[in-house]
């Protein structure tokens, strides 16, 4: 069925909206091309002032399923206000499979508008707007991992979700190797709380330290803050071993001066990385021409999206923060610089997220 | 002598002083603003019903068709859906006015439309062209369509003999004619342009497409899935994109073409204020009566008014801005155009026969400043 759905007959008849737009029409959780999903249960981990929740999710037939440590873009309608919000969420539950149920496990901010209102007030039955899983923070190898020998994940708050993803996936998918169990190789979970009453999947986590599977879990609370010393009793040649970090900037920014610029740390951030385009000290000169509306700035530095907003236009954005690309722009001419890795591009007729890129020079940016 | 000129021009434009038109301009400013603070779930709802009732007719339409005695029915329908998804949602949504909704289903960079101008090359000739010089007779190249005279100052050619003709060719014809209108043939014939290389490549190559599919569709795929009822189907959907494209021509020209309506010159309209151009979209522009689901299957155009300048706002609002936008022109002395269709229509109609020949004047815009109020109270 959804072959004749996807084929190019149907997809000529349905021209120009797609067949999608005529599915949805009967069932939300049809779909050929689009990715929704139905929630199936909501499962709250912790109250207090942040709570959490776990989100029980069934995706559509179109869900290409996902690598554990990957996120997917939400895009939920909060009643009363009409507008999708777009966010990042990344999949708490084990690799799945084609149209399988996942889950994602969020916190709720306090003015946060999305995460508040999944946690707070969704119910199941309701239906949300999801991309395809994506990101590159995964586990090298799937499902065993025969050549990694040693792993280690240092994760903090809700950080812990892309990390559980994976010992879940190991754990499922029998992390062993010649049918012996994980083989005397060993991981290392070492995960940084609150309190212990805001420890998500504290029973599960209590569970893998207790069974015998290679699996070390140091759980950390309040005031323990990551200290090299420690790690390196943990797992002394920490720098060598493939290491997933995760979690708050505070926490990030002591584990990436404890690695020392080692390749076997990777990370992901939750948080957008501060907008800093301009280097320290330096100034930055240029106009930026958004050719569409016929309006020139000059270039501070600030993304070019915010510029964008300044000069009283409005582009689409969702995540401001480079990952959900909704903000994508065609920068004419001119020279930018991407925020968060300060690389330089001076090539023609580009697509640019103008969320996380700022203008390096003289600009034009379609808008 | 030139001196005063000068002067009369600097001190009042259109009959206002710029301090008056600095003040429209504020208050038309800040109807916009409070407009768009108020944008909300009645207006997503609002478009998610029109876009499923567009859906509604579509699929009855093309249904209908395997049942040949309810052709006329399938072309009502299907000639409905067309209507709808040209007006009050592909036209309203590609020019952004929805996206605020952060629905890439309504997002104007990603919708395309039932008919056969490509989004992308629209967007460019309308959003941008047609909507930033409104009415300036040699810029906006909606004036006359490249290929009517609809103002007294495009010089008469006796080529204009044919205008009634013309216009009747366009109007039967419109989604064509508005599809080809990005190719720019009068630069291509006046040796400016190539036409289908240089500027017009990526034009002709969207265009080629979008044509390809259209006619795919509603001349070989759906025909031929109604097996036997072939030609029948065929004819359907060639009734009903006439019909929808005697209906969209109809409306259109009935917003920019009415007696009154200004035009302007390119000197006239250089380094203009914020106010001046509200000020002009708002001479360039007429409005049409009628009932609520004449406003509805006119996409609001009705109120081409309030579109031209608030092309980004939700069409929906105008009814309701229309009546400040109306206060607002009394109180300024301006002119507030609008009549029920067949008024413009005559209106419009008259135009097309009377430009056909030389010389000629219509009625031109009856721009009255605040002072020709107060006369008016005066004499009364
Ligand atoms: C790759 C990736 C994966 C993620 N995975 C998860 C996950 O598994 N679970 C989860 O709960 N979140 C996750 N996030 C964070 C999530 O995308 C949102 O940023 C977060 O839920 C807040 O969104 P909001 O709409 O509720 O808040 P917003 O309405 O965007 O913001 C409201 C307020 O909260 C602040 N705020 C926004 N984001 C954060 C943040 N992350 N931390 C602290 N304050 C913030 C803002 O500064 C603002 O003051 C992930 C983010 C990324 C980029
Ligand atoms: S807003 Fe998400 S990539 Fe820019």
């Amino acid at each position: 069925m959804s072959a004749i759905l996807r084929s190019r007959l149907v997809g000529a008849l349905a021209s120009p909206h797609g067949v999608d737009r005529y599915l949805e029409r009967f069932n939300p959780m049809w779909a050929a091309h689009e990715v929704r999903a139905r929630i199936v249960s909501i499962h709250r981990e912790t109250d207090g002032d942040a709570p959490v929740a776990t989100l029980t999710l069934q995706p559509t037939s179109t869900w290409r399923g996902h690598q554990a440590g990957q996120h997917v873009l939400v895009g939920v309608e909060i009643p009363g206000v009409a507008k999708r919000y777009t966010r990042a969420f990344s999949i708490s539950s084990a690799a799945s499979g084609k149209g399988e149920r996942f889950t994602l496990t969020i916190r709720a901010h306090d003015e946060g508008q999305v995460s508040s209102y999944l946690v707070r007030e969704a119910a199941p039955g309701q239906i949300i707007h999801l991309s395809q899983a994506q990101g590159e923070f995964t586990l090298v190898e799937s499902p065993a991992t025969p050549t990694i020998s040693r792993l280690l994940f240092i994760t903090g708050g809700s950080g812990i979700t892309p990390a559980m993803s994976m010992i879940r996936t190991l754990l499922r998918d029998g992390y062993q190797r010649d049918g012996v169990a994980h083989a005397g190789r060993k991981v290392t979970f070492l995960h940084f709380a609150r309190s212990a009453e805001d420890q998500i999947f504290a029973d599960e986590l209590a569970e893998i330290a207790a069974a015998d599977n290679g699996i070390d879990v140091h759980l950390r609370y309040g005031d323990q803050v990551f200290s090299e010393f420690e790690l390196r009793r943990l797992v002394a040649d920490y720098r060598d071993t493939d290491t997933w970090l995760c979690g708050p900037p505070g926490l990030v920014e002591l584990v990436k001066a404890a690695y020392d610029d080692s390749t076997r740390l990777r990370m992901e951030f939750f948080k957008p990385a501060v907008a800093r385009a301009a280097r320290p000290g330096e100034e930055i000169e240029g106009d930026i021409a958004f050719t569409r509306s016929g309006k020139t700035v000059a270039a501070s530095g600030a993304s070019i999206l915010e510029q964008a907003e300044q000069a009283g236009l409005t582009p689409e954005f969702g995540c401001r923060m480079g990952i959900c690309f909704s903000c994508t722009r065609t920068k004419t001419v001119g020279t930018v610089r991407n925020i968060l890795t300060g690389e330089e591009s001076a090539v023609p007729d580009e697509e640019v997220r103008i969320c996380v890129t700022a203008a390096a020079g003289d600009c034009h940016i379609d808008l | 002598m030139t001196d005063t000129i000068v002067e009369t021009t600097n001190e009042k434009y259109h009959g206002l002083t710029h301090a008056e038109i600095d003040s429209l301009g504020a208050e038309l400013d800040a109807l916009r603003l409070r407009t768009i603070a108020d944008l909300g779930e009645p207006d997503a709802e609002y478009l998610r019903k029109v876009v499923k009732a567009q859906r509604s007719f579509e699929i009855a339409g093309r249904a209908l068709f395997y049942l040949p005695p309810a052709w006329p029915l399938a072309v009502a329908s299907l000639s409905v859906s067309k209507i709808l998804d040209n007006m009050e949602i592909g036209h309203n949504v590609m020019h952004g006015q929805y996206d605020w909704m952060g629905d890439p289903a309504f997002n104007s960079r990603q919708f395309d439309w039932d008919t056969m101008a490509p989004a992308e090359n629209w967007k460019y000739g309308h959003n941008y062209m047609h909507h930033t010089y409104t009415n300036i007779v040699g810029k906006d190249r909606d004036v006359g369509y490249g290929i009517l005279r609809m103002d007294e100052d495009q010089k008469w050619r006796p080529i204009y003999l044919g205008n009634p003709l013309y216009a009747f060719l366009l109007m039967t014809f419109f989604e064509w004619g508005v599809a080809v209108h990005d190719l720019e043939a009068e630069e291509v014939l006046a040796g400016r342009r190539p036409l289908f290389r240089g500027e017009n490549a990526p034009i002709w190559r969207r265009l080629r497409k979008k044509m390809g599919k259209q006619i795919l569709k509603d001349y070989v795929l759906f025909p031929l899935l109604t097996g036997p009822f072939f030609l029948s189907t065929l004819a359907g959907n060639f009734t009903a994109n006439i019909i929808r494209n005697i209906w969209t021509f109809n409306i259109i020209f009935c917003g920019h073409f009415p007696a009154g309506v200004a035009t302007f010159t390119e000197e006239e309209t250089e380094n203009e204020t914020r106010g001046q151009w509200y000020l002009r979209q708002m001479l360039g522009s007429a409005n049409i009566t009628g009932s609520k689901l004449m406003h509805v299957m006119s996409g609001n155009l009705s109120h081409q008014i309030e579109h031209h300048l608030f092309p980004d706002i939700p069409a929906r609002r105008y009814p309701e801005m229309a009546v400040e936008v109306q206060e607002i022109c009394e109180r300024y002395g301006l002119p507030y155009n609008t009549g029920s269709l067949p008024r413009q229509l005559f209106s419009v109609f008259k135009k097309i026969v009377r430009l056909a020949f030389p010389g000629g004047k219509t009625p031109a815009a009856p721009v009255r400043g605040p002072q020709a109020v107060i006369d008016d109270s005066l004499a009364a």
